[in-house]
């Protein structure tokens, strides 16, 4: 009941100079907003740094098969071709800290479009993941491949803008056919630009197609591992017309086909591009992973793998390393502009008990304690502090809204903030209220009825 | 019975080095529904006697009667309930609050009272107040908007509220022209006869004291004469 007096006093006290009320709470308003716009922003920006980074590839890793010993001779990475497309379903399906996998198959081919032709950085055999994987779906023209076409082996492909530069000039490229290894594509998307990777290499000389017809088709790399009907990577014309290969290859009898049977159709990848869900998820992946393919290759307990996983590491550094770096500079901006809204308050207070000075004799004279002018003051800062942190709440949240229309910036709503800057504002207000309020309270009644 | 009686009541000011004797020894009593003009030139100890006599300070040696207690060594927080409860104050400069209706002004006091008062009823006996001093017409203006003696009217109001049985007036008048003074000091006269309440006119004027029925001189921290109502004083 005293201290509901206490607050009633108070208000009324603020009541009566609502403009200096106002101006007390400016500095907490500002302080307030400053940090919800500040988090709010930083926040946003934090994650578009994040994300940022995260299409530079910080979240993915790559499998490779391990090194391979022949009569004594390494074959360095890459040498065992132990990776299959069953990998990647099952990495999928059984790794719960993975968002994406495709394959990767690798191929070396001249690509020709009319006169012109240019040797692409990268020619890739992979299905429609690899897309997710690199964050890379969005098109500037057509559309990608689909796993249709990779079931099919579609001889269709999607270019990187350096490709676009290369072989067509000022063509759209969509719909054309482009020949590699003799083979020819069709030419269904066109790559967003994605620049030079961390290390200068230009990611966008970028060709990309299904990974079965890469393989079969066109990779003569690794043909001669690749047990196929075919015989060749090459692509007869009769064979890819079914009545014409029946004519040529008649069905062979029951008998012959015990006789000779077919052996499992078997077909490894280069490489198994995998996009962890997040960074901190990044290491459970690997571990995932390894468990997953040490089971399925049979790789008995105490031998080493016959796979290497990599990981972007420094990608990985740099994202957290910024994202601490963001928070760290958020925090010393808000606390700086609470400091500074806070002795604004304290700024205010200190004059208005000077200015109040009679009133607190008189009130004193009729009766007040010196505890109930500490109360009376110490409530009005913290009530103005509460009223300019809802303010500055608000204002802050306008902020950055309009930055977020106006500059389209992203913004993050941190709730977290919102929590912090009302308890701040409310500790500033008992911190830096409690001087001017326990000044005010020492007053001697007879001198602060005296003054001028 | 004696209201208010001081014995021997001695202040001495500590200003550095210097001791300063304001009050030598004061015995003075006060009985109920007396009223009393205090005079005296500046500098011969009245403000501080009227502090002390307000419980605003407290004597540095003797002793000090109000109501029965002898409260010269009452703590800072026990003479503000003294205050609240036992002692209305007037003084020259109104001391309203301002940007504050009259109403709010007369209830100010309320709030520091030892029992609580539901709002309805401090304004009720606001209201009362307010009437009583003939302000019932402008309850809800502010001090801006009253003449010099309407606000004296709301601060003897609100000096009245909790009513005390003792009003100490400092200079109630001395702000004032002389009509408006009249009015006041007959104000302060009807209270008195009507009410009985005790009333300690501290002034420097000669034609105020003339209103008391006692006058007390201070001079140089000695009680130096007293008088019944304004008229010549016997030496002691």
């Amino acid at each position: 009941m005293r201290f509901y007096r206490t607050f009633k006093t108070a208000m009324r006290a603020l009541r009566r100079n609502v403009m200096r009320a106002a101006l007390t709470t400016l500095g907490i308003v500002i302080g307030v907003a400053a940090v919800i716009a500040m988090m709010e922003i930083g926040n946003g920006s934090a994650l578009a740094i994040q994300h940022t980074i995260a299409t530079m590839g910080a979240y993915n890793l790559m499998v490779f098969p391990g090194n391979a010993l022949l009569a004594g001779i390494s074959t360095g990475t890459g040498g065992n071709m132990m990776l299959t497309p069953g990998d990647v379903d099952a990495i999928l399906t059984d790794c719960p800290s993975v968002a994406a996998a495709a394959p990767v198959v690798w191929a070396h081919a001249q690509a020709v479009y009319n006169n012109l032709n240019w040797q692409p950085g990268s020619l890739l055999g992979t299905t429609p993941a690899f897309l997710d994987v690199r964050d890379w779906s969005e098109m500037a023209q057509g559309s990608s491949f689909t796993d249709r076409d990779v079931r099919n082996c579609s001889k269709v492909c999607v270019i990187g803008q350096t490709i676009v530069k290369m072989l067509f000039q000022d063509e759209s490229p969509i719909g054309k056919q482009i020949r590699l290894m003799n083979v020819n594509f069709k030419v269904v998307g066109v790559l967003k630009a994605k620049g030079a990777n961390m290390m200068g290499a230009d990611q966008d000389d970028i060709i990309l197609a299904p990974w079965t017809t890469i393989k079969y088709r066109v990779s003569s790399t690794s043909s001669s591992t690749v047990t196929v009907t075919t015989t060749s990577a090459n692509i007869l014309p009769s064979q890819l017309y079914p009545p014409a290969q029946a004519s040529l290859y008649p069905v062979p009898s029951a008998s012959q086909q015990t006789d000779t049977p077919q052996p499992v159709r078997f077909s490894n990848v280069s490489q198994i591009m995998v996009e962890a869900r997040s960074a901190d998820e990044v290491q459970s992946a690997i571990d995932e992973i390894t468990a997953l393919l040490r089971e399925r290759h049979h790789v008995r307990a105490g031998m080493p793998e016959d796979f290497t996983i990599r990981d972007m590491t420094e990608m990985v550094r740099t994202m957290s390393s910024t994202t601490e770096l963001m928070t760290t500079l958020l925090l010393i901006v808000a606390a700086i502009s609470l400091v500074v809204g806070g002795v604004g308050i304290m700024n205010i207070m200190l004059v208005s008990v000077t200015e109040r000075t009679r009133e607190i004799g008189l009130r004193m004279a009729v009766g007040a304690q010196s505890d109930d002018i500490l109360h009376q003051f110490l409530t009005e800062a913290i009530v103005l502090c509460m009223i300019g942190g809802a303010v500055g709440i608000a204002l802050g949240r306008t902020v950055s809204i309009l930055v977020r229309l106006i500059k389209h910036w992203p913004t993050a709503v941190s709730l977290g903030a919102i929590v912090v800057a009302v308890a701040v504002s409310v500790l500033v207000g008992v911190l830096f209220g409690f001087y001017p309020a326990w000044k005010a309270s020492r007053l001697d009644p007879i001198d602060a009825l005296r003054y001028e | 019975m004696a209201l208010l009686e001081l014995h021997e009541v001695c202040k001495t000011y500590h200003l550095g080095e210097m001791d300063l004797q304001v009050l030598k020894g004061v015995t003075l009593s006060v009985a109920q529904g007396e009223m009393v003009a205090l005079m005296g030139a500046s500098g011969s100890g009245k403000s501080t006697l009227m502090n002390i006599l307000g419980c605003l300070d407290r004597p540095t040696s003797g002793e000090y009667w109000l109501d029965g207690k002898e409260i010269s060594g009452a703590s800072a927080n026990e003479r503000a309930k003294l205050r609240n409860q036992l002692i209305g104050f007037v003084f020259q400069s109104f001391n309203l609050l301002s940007r504050t209706s009259a109403l709010e002004n007369v209830c100010m006091p309320l709030t520091y009272g030892v029992e609580c008062v539901p709002e309805h009823e401090m304004h009720a006996r606001a209201r009362e107040m307010l009437c009583k001093v003939g302000l019932s017409e402008r309850m809800n203006h502010q001090p801006s908007q009253l003449s010099g003696g309407q606000q004296q009217r709301v601060a003897i109001a609100r000096s009245l509220i909790n009513r005390p049985p003792l009003l100490l007036a400092d200079e109630p008048t001395g702000n004032l022209d002389s009509r408006t003074s009249e009015e006041i000091l007959q104000m302060f006269k009807d209270l008195n006869e009507r009410e009985g309440l005790t009333i300690i006119l501290v002034t420097h004027d000669p034609e105020v004291a003339l209103h008391a029925k006692r006058t007390i001189r201070i001079r140089d921290g000695l009680i130096a004469g007293e008088a019944e109502g304004g008229g010549e004083e016997k030496l002691r």
